[in-house]
């Protein structure tokens, strides 16, 4: 970080007045680049030899390597660009944007309740989590935020946790598979797929759930679902005690974490990196206890920590947390049983649909009794179906952060609302974003292999990245 | 409706609009006037309440106390920022308290101390900067680019917002990445999609958007984009072209 000015003043310029060339806002940067470490060549107006000769003279060792965006062991579409000597990364910088699809600009044009449609699509690994904290977000907006159904809540925080745990088994079956460790691939995917099927059970899809909404849940688990979480969650502790006896004590994974993309707190907090990586370092700092939502106070789990700042203790936190999370998926499951048939949605005629969505005996379109009890049994709810679903409901103007924990740290959402139908800016504080900043910190110095290592520690998902 | 009704309806969620009292309302920001029942353009009203006139303000600033800790914060901001080196109190220039959550609108030059003020006195300890968002109001004359920062205290367990206000005639804003490292692609993709330039930052370059795009596309005056889709028979018009209700 050179030429940082410790109270930038930016010189006042009259209205349209052309900033003269050594106003430059970039020169200060510039001007360090040119006096501190590296030689800056410039390629216009010289001979390519010259040039040629004088990066010769820097050593035959010394390449740049892109490595992605198509390289399967960078997770998606991110490309690392690694300045190498030997088999040392000297520097480190990331390249992202590939998968940027403008979700928060559309959802400028879409309802508040449409919004959730395309949030849910962000981060393609923790979709409920994303709906989840924005849905709280307009809830806050909306100053119903104490009026949500208890059984939403609970089921909320349900959906949250398997959510977690598909994470986490994508995080290290992922992160497995790039140190060569196949067997914890295959596990760690198996057993995402129980929670995979329960998700589709659910919601009726196993991604893009677009299941949580402002207000509620846009339907209540379907009958016998209670039964079928609590078949899954055995074997799923088991699948997961599978993946322990793996990697917990295997040398080879030791050897490849150990001491591998190391951060230490301080490091993690003037990089705003939060979740398992912060957790690492013996911080137990976690949204769900610090600051609960959904009423995750009320739930018995311990936030788990590690104290080496690696990668192997981020391996190890992300396991123990998906048996915490299994321990509150229990507790969700003996409260919906003592809660029995309750609102999934808020009362308020104004925001909740007339009826719950349900699917027709067919499983194709929506259900006759649905229909029905729309178009048939009350005029009012016929009105309010119509103008909910064309207009949607008005948002007091304002403005509201709202934080959940992920899978992958602090999920935030910034919304602005103009008073309309539609959010005036929805920003989300995506923890890939911010986490994967630590990539150069963790990486440079080390070697290329350990590099994978630490991208798969901090596990970036890039749909989240790039938005 | 509650036309008739002299004061205003408490409990009517729609405090943007008539519900706020006269005198809050004329210190309140102003963001938009809607006309009619239900906000259409282009097409004719035929509620019988086209000539309703309804102005939309943000939250007005706060008056002490603030509640909470949100007093607390705000006395040690303003002691910090003496010690900062930033002694007259324009720095802060409005605070507003709504939804449990403060905002400081803070002096675009003084950002800088502010953040410093932060994350340095003990009594505050923002350890961390949860992220820097940017919002365009264009019809917000001479303060259209807004940035906000969002910082987390894990010590003490709190959240402050604040807001930092830009001309789009001279889109500068200083950097806080010195103070924050963590506001570095934050500040880039502020830049990327809304054109604000901050000053200082080491290399403030597009994040998402290719090198050579043309435009900021998430001001407001950039067009969303989109064609016509048709199925079944019918044609969906694109997004930004439908009617809207806003």
């Amino acid at each position: 970080m050179t030429g940082n000015v410790d109270r930038g003043t930016p010189p006042d310029r009259a209205a349209g007045d052309v900033a003269p060339d050594d106003t430059d806002p970039y020169g200060i940067a510039l001007a360090g680049v040119a006096d501190g470490d590296g030689r800056v060549f410039t390629a216009s107006g010289g001979d390519w030899d010259d040039i040629a000769e004088a990066a010769s003279s820097l050593g035959e060792e010394r390449i740049v390597v892109n490595m992605g965006p198509q390289h399967p062991s960078t997770h998606g579409v991110l490309r690392l660009i690694l300045e190498l000597d030997g088999e040392t990364v000297t520097e480190a910088r990331c390249g992202i944007g590939y998968l940027h699809t403008g979700i928060e600009k559309n959802m400028e044009y879409r309802t508040w309740t449409q919004g959730v449609t395309f949030c849910t699509r962000m981060d393609y690994l923790t979709p409920l989590f994303q709906e989840a904290v924005y849905c709280l977000g307009v809830e806050k907006l909306l100053g119903i935020t104490g009026d949500i159904p208890e059984r939403a809540s609970v089921i909320r925080v349900m959906m949250m946790e398997l959510n977690r745990v598909a994470s986490h088994l994508v995080a290290l079956a992922t992160g497995g598979m790039e140190i060569g460790a196949l067997t914890v691939m295959t596990v760690g995917f198996r057993e995402r797929e129980r929670v995979l099927k329960l998700f589709e059970l659910i919601t009726g899809l196993r991604m893009n759930h677009a299941y949580i909404r402002p207000g509620g849940l846009a339907q209540d688990i379907p009958p016998g679902a209670l039964d079928s979480i609590r078949d899954a969650l055995a074997p799923l502790g088991e699948g997961i005690a599978d993946i322990e006896k793996l990697a917990n004590e295997n040398p080879l994974v030791k050897a490849r974490l150990v001491d591998v993309g190391y951060l230490d707190l301080a490091g993690c907090m003037a990089l705003g990196v939060t979740g398992p990586v912060l957790r690492s370092t013996g911080l137990p700092h976690d949204l769900r206890k610090s600051e609960p939502y959904c009423g995750y106070e009320t739930y018995d789990f311990e936030v788990c920590t590690w104290d080496t700042a690696d990668a192997y203790g981020r391996m190890r936190i992300r396991i123990n947390e998906m048996y915490e999370s299994l321990r509150i998926v229990e507790q969700c499951l003996d409260r919906l049983q003592e809660l029995g048939p309750a609102p999934v949605m808020i009362g308020d005629k104004k925001i909740a649909w007339p009826a719950q969505l349900a699917i027709g005996s067919d499983g194709i379109g929506n259900s006759l009794d649905h229909i029905r009890q729309i178009m048939g049994t009350s005029m009012e709810a016929l009105i309010h179906h119509f103008k909910l679903v064309t207009e949607g409901f008005r948002v007091p103007a304002g403005q509201v952060y709202t934080a959940v924990e992920s899978a992958r740290g602090e999920l935030g959402v910034h919304l602005v609302s103009d008073g309309g139908t539609r959010p005036y800016r929805a920003h989300f504080r995506d923890p890939s974003f911010v986490n994967l900043q630590a990539m150069a910190a963790m990486s440079e110095g080390g070697q290329v292999a350990d590099v994978i290592v630490a991208v798969a520690s901090l596990d970036p998902v890039m749909g989240g990245v790039d938005r | 409706m509650s036309d008739e009704l002299p004061t205003p309806d408490e409990a009517s969620p729609d405090r943007a609009g008539s519900g706020l009292p006269a005198t809050l309302a004329a210190e309140a920001e102003i963001v938009d006037v809607r006309t009619g029942m239900f906000g259409t353009h282009g097409s004719g009203d035929t509620s019988g309440y086209g000539g309703l006139v309804r102005t939309v303000a943000m939250p007005a600033p706060s008056e002490r106390p603030y509640g909470g800790d949100f007093d607390l914060v705000a006395d040690r901001l303003a002691a910090a920022l003496v010690v900062q080196g930033v002694a007259d109190a324009g720095a802060v220039e409005k605070v507003v308290v709504d939804r449990g959550e403060i905002t400081f609108y803070v002096r675009r030059n003084d950002l800088p101390a502010v953040a410093r003020a932060l994350r340095d006195d003990p009594d505050l300890r923002f350890e961390q900067c949860s992220g820097v968002s940017g919002v365009h109001y264009p019809q917000d004359t001479g303060r259209e680019l807004h940035a906000l920062y969002h910082f987390l205290s894990v010590t003490h367990g709190r959240r402050v917002r604040v807001e930092v206000t830009a001309p789009d005639a001279d889109p500068h804003i200083p950097s806080i990445v010195a103070v924050y490292p963590m506001a570095d692609w934050h500040e880039r993709e502020t830049w990327d999609f809304f054109g604000i330039q901050f000053d200082g930052h080491p290399a403030l370059t597009r994040i998402e958007m290719p090198d050579d795009w043309p435009g900021h596309p998430q001001r407001k005056d950039y067009p969303l984009g989109g064609i016509p889709v048709e199925y079944k028979g019918a044609t969906v018009p694109p997004p930004d072209t439908r009617r809207s209700y806003s």
